[in-house]
């Protein structure tokens, strides 16, 4: 992070916390809630790109049936990087330690999290998680695909230790950052924030804790076992030695089942918020919309076997992990329900974050619904192992969590840079991705029926036509994304300075300045209910929102 | 900063020292809620195996010293007497006392570990140990070896040496060659095979049980060292002065760490040792 452009940005006026202080120092050991979302902010943004980097080297060698620039071998290692390093370094971490170490403390009024020094610790394990995962891509990758399965990882060559010892780490990381917030949004509520007033982006998070404080200690036993399993044989998941490796996949699972709700809920949280603020009208059925978070958390825990109905789980099992992994999808459906509703005869304005928002909920609808024809026993023994899973993970990871991330982050960009990116380029580079990412994925969804299994490196011609479309696709998303770098670098040297509120919104993040001073508010704010935008009015001489018969500027 | 009194170990996003105690106190308690569910793959794995192989269980235990396992137990209870009254000690502000049963507390955790190394050296000089290293030496197991030829002989034990598939035996069979050695985790026929054997003679597959003993108690003598470490920086703190009645919070977490890794004992102690 170089603390040179962020001052630059901030230049002039009062103190915020990017001028607070100076120096390499002032970030890296800070204990400000603000710099270290940042932090993450560009740490995850550096994986995103290194494991998208990984994507497309991925997508050109299925350019062609046989070898088209990569080896098998190679090809088997780029894969399981690119999954690795999304998964670990960015989605998980993505909204809630980067997005939501941000906004969190702010929305709530409060000073900062409830242990700062404890966020700090998580950040640096955070960076000792992605320094072990590096070495081990340095020393050569790892192919085991980033579910570990044994006995395959206890037995092949690559570099498994030091892969899973960093996701080992990170997990840890992402526990003490649970942690934190769960804390935080219990104590640290000011007066007249009751939980009913709380915006449901933090509803989101605190659903996300849960699931991070009670999964991700599972996943640190696996990845132990598993490296005490190569390191020392000891037998556990070994049959040759008596032990079970389908008992790994029970183990992987009962966490990384939880860890896709760990990815979506604050993603579901962003467009809970974006939403109501982009349609100007109050969130439709607030007290569903929360409660549904936390019933995805809690069914979450009850659906890991759904991953084994291939793996001679008994009938009785698939069952009743079948009829559990379809009961999730009700709480997802009320949400989806009451941002339509809220969207209903709402002042629709259709900026950056609200596509991003818009095309969630269109996304997030493909990945999901696709999710209960892989919830259904009989279908699932078709689809299982086919690009119609990874079409369907992209869908709800991709099309759901990065694209909510990216609306947060357009959403709050002002708010964490004091600056406005160029609106036009925005919109035109929001198209591009979504119209890329459906070119690549959907045609996925196609080949998968078709049987086209994952993961292989090489594949029957009459699936090229498919595996090409898929890659242009990819290619399309790819210029999105660049496009977006380019206009949120220039915003913020060259962007607008950015008002208190450009969105109206009611939450309290937007009463403080942007960017926010170091302590994020000079007094208390006055709270207020989260989604009332009746007392807000447009002053086009800021341009942007303020209270009714507030200052003037 | 607000006006009203804000002592030093008072951080500046909390209001009142109370709100900083209970924000602390439920942070330590997810932690151990954490620390709970990392344990709890491991019992997960202890019941998988036991049930679906309880003679591996009840054979294997005998190989455990009930005596040392016992005395440990007592010592963990005892440390966690000194604990809880250490912090009685920093509540009423008797810095003396607290110092003295922090270091007796410490004492008590050095013994445990003592104990457990010594336990260690006994499984490690009989080679009863884990999967591959599980070669055992013990006159008892010799003569085991010669009574009960059924039983698996180390030198297969500890290497996976690929043994003939059987025949097929039906039209029904699989074309897919079955393993070596089924992983026999939960299918319902490995439970068939592998009734518990005759007194006496050794089942196969006895290193998982230690392979589990290891774990459990390696990860819950890794956290007594966290545990004592933690203790010893309380001991540095409260001979530097740092604790008051108004002022005890790093005491009264650092001894609900304390508590929770002897309870993962208590656990470990009849599961382990305690079978048959
Ligand atoms: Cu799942």
């Amino acid at each position: 992070m170089a603390s040179g452009d962020m001052a630059a940005s901030g230049a002039g006026v009062e103190d915020n916390y990017l001028t607070h202080s100076h120096g390499f120092k002032s970030w890296f050991f800070t204990l400000d809630h603000k710099r270290i979302g940042l932090m993450y902010l560009v740490s995850i943004l550096t994986a995103f790109f290194l494991g998208g980097v990984f994507a497309l080297l991925v997508r050109t060698e299925l350019l062609t049936p046989g070898k088209t620039i990569m080896d098998a071998e190679t090809y088997n290692r780029m894969f399981t990087l690119h999954g690795a390093a999304m998964i670990f370094l960015f989605i998980i971490p993505g909204i809630p330690a980067a997005l939501g170490n941000f906004v969190l403390p702010i929305m709530l009024g409060a000073k900062d999290v409830a242990f700062p020094r404890l966020n700090l610790f998580s950040y640096h394990l955070y960076v000792a998680g992605a320094i072990f995962a590096l070495a081990s891509i340095a020393m050569g990758g790892v192919d085991t695909g980033w579910t570990f399965y044994t006995p395959y990882s206890t037995t092949t060559n690559s570099h498994v230790i030091a892969m899973t010892l960093g996701a080992f780490i990170l997990g840890f990381s992402s526990i003490f950052t649970g942690l934190n917030f769960i804390v935080t949004i219990h104590k640290l509520r000011p007066a007249g924030m009751t939980w009913f007033k709380m915006p449901l982006f933090l509803w989101a998070l605190y659903g996300t804790a849960i699931i991070q404080v009670l999964a991700t200690p599972v996943l640190g036993i696996t990845l132990l076992l598993l490296i005490v399993e190569r390191a020392l044989g000891v037998g556990i998941f070994d049959p040759a030695l008596g032990g079970d490796p389908v008992l790994y996949q029970h183990f992987f699972w009962f966490y990384s089942h939880p860890a896709v709700y760990i990815m979506i809920l604050p993603g579901m949280g962003i467009i809970s918020e974006l939403v109501s603020v982009f349609s100007r009208k109050h969130i439709f059925g607030y007290k569903f919309i929360a409660y549904s978070s936390i019933a995805i958390a809690v069914l979450g825990f009850l659906v890991w076997g759904h991953h084994m109905f291939t793996s001679g789980q008994s009938a009785m099992m698939n069952m009743i992990f079948s009829a559990l992994t379809f009961s999730v999808a009700i709480p997802s459906a009320i949400k989806v329900f009451n941002w339509l509703a809220t969207m209903y005869k709402g002042a629709i304005h259709l900026d950056t974050p609200m596509l991003y928002a818009l095309s969630f909920i269109f996304l997030f609808g493909i990945g999901g619904l696709t999710g209960l024809f892989l919830g259904a026993l009989a279908v699932d023994v078709h689809l299982h192992d086919t690009y119609f899973i990874v079409a369907h993970f992209h869908y709800t990871m991709m099309g759901g969590t990065v694209i909510a991330f990216l609306g947060g982050l357009h959403y709050w960009w002002p708010k964490m840079f004091g600056r406005m990116y160029n609106e036009t380029l925005g919109r035109i580079a929001c198209l591009i991705i979504f119209v890329g990412f459906n070119t690549t994925f959907f045609t996925q969804f196609i080949m998968g029926s078709h049987g086209m299994p994952r993961r292989y490196y090489n594949y029957v011609p009459q699936f090229t036509p498919y595996h090409r479309l898929s890659t242009w696709g990819s290619y399309l998303m790819a210029v999105g994304f660049f496009l977006m770098a380019g206009y949120l670098l220039h915003s913020l040297f060259r962007g607008r300075k950015a008002p208190v509120n450009p969105w109206g919104s009611a939450t309290l993040e937007w009463q403080t300045s942007s960017p926010p001073p170091h302590d994020n508010f000079p007094e208390a704010p006055a709270v207020g209910d989260p989604y009332d935008f009746s007392n807000l009015e447009y002053d086009p001489s800021l341009p942007g929102y303020r209270r009714r018969g507030g200052p003037k500027a | 900063m607000s006006t009203h009194e804000h002592p030093d170990y008072l951080g500046h996003h909390f209001e009142t020292p109370q709100q900083q105690y209970d924000s602390s106190k439920l942070g330590m308690w997810l932690f151990l809620a954490t620390e709970i569910l990392l344990f709890a793959g491991l019992f997960c794995a202890y019941s998988v195996y036991r049930s679906n192989h309880p003679e591996i269980f009840v054979y294997a235990h005998q190989y455990l010293d009930k005596t040392l396992g016992g005395i440990n137990t007592l010592v963990l209870i005892c440390s966690s007497l000194t604990m809880a009254w250490a912090v009685r000690s920093a509540q009423t502000n008797q810095r003396r006392g607290l110092i003295l049963l922090l270091s007796m507390t410490l004492l008590f955790g050095c013994c445990f570990l003592g104990i457990k190394y010594v336990e260690y050296e006994q499984k490690w000089k009989h080679g009863l140990l884990w999967g591959k290293r599980f070669h055992p030496h013990t006159e008892e197991t010799r003569s085991h070896e010669k009574t009960a030829p059924s039983a698996v002989p180390p030198a297969i034990a500890s290497q996976p040496a690929p043994v003939a598939p059987p025949p097929p035996t039906g039209e029904d069979r699989s074309l897919i060659e079955a393993a070596p050695r089924g992983p026999a985790g939960l299918a319902a026929g490995a439970i068939e095979e592998r009734k518990p054997g005759h007194e006496g003679s050794r089942p196969s597959n006895v290193q998982i049980f230690f392979g589990i003993y290891f774990l459990m108690t390696g990860l819950h003598g890794l956290h007594v060292i966290g545990g004592m470490s933690v203790i010893g920086w309380l001991l540095v703190r409260s001979v530097k002065g740092h604790f008051t009645s108004e002022y005890f919070t790093p005491v009264d977490l650092g001894g609900l760490y304390w508590h929770l890794v002897d309870l993962i004992w208590i656990y470990l102690f009849p599961l382990l040792y305690l079978i048959g």
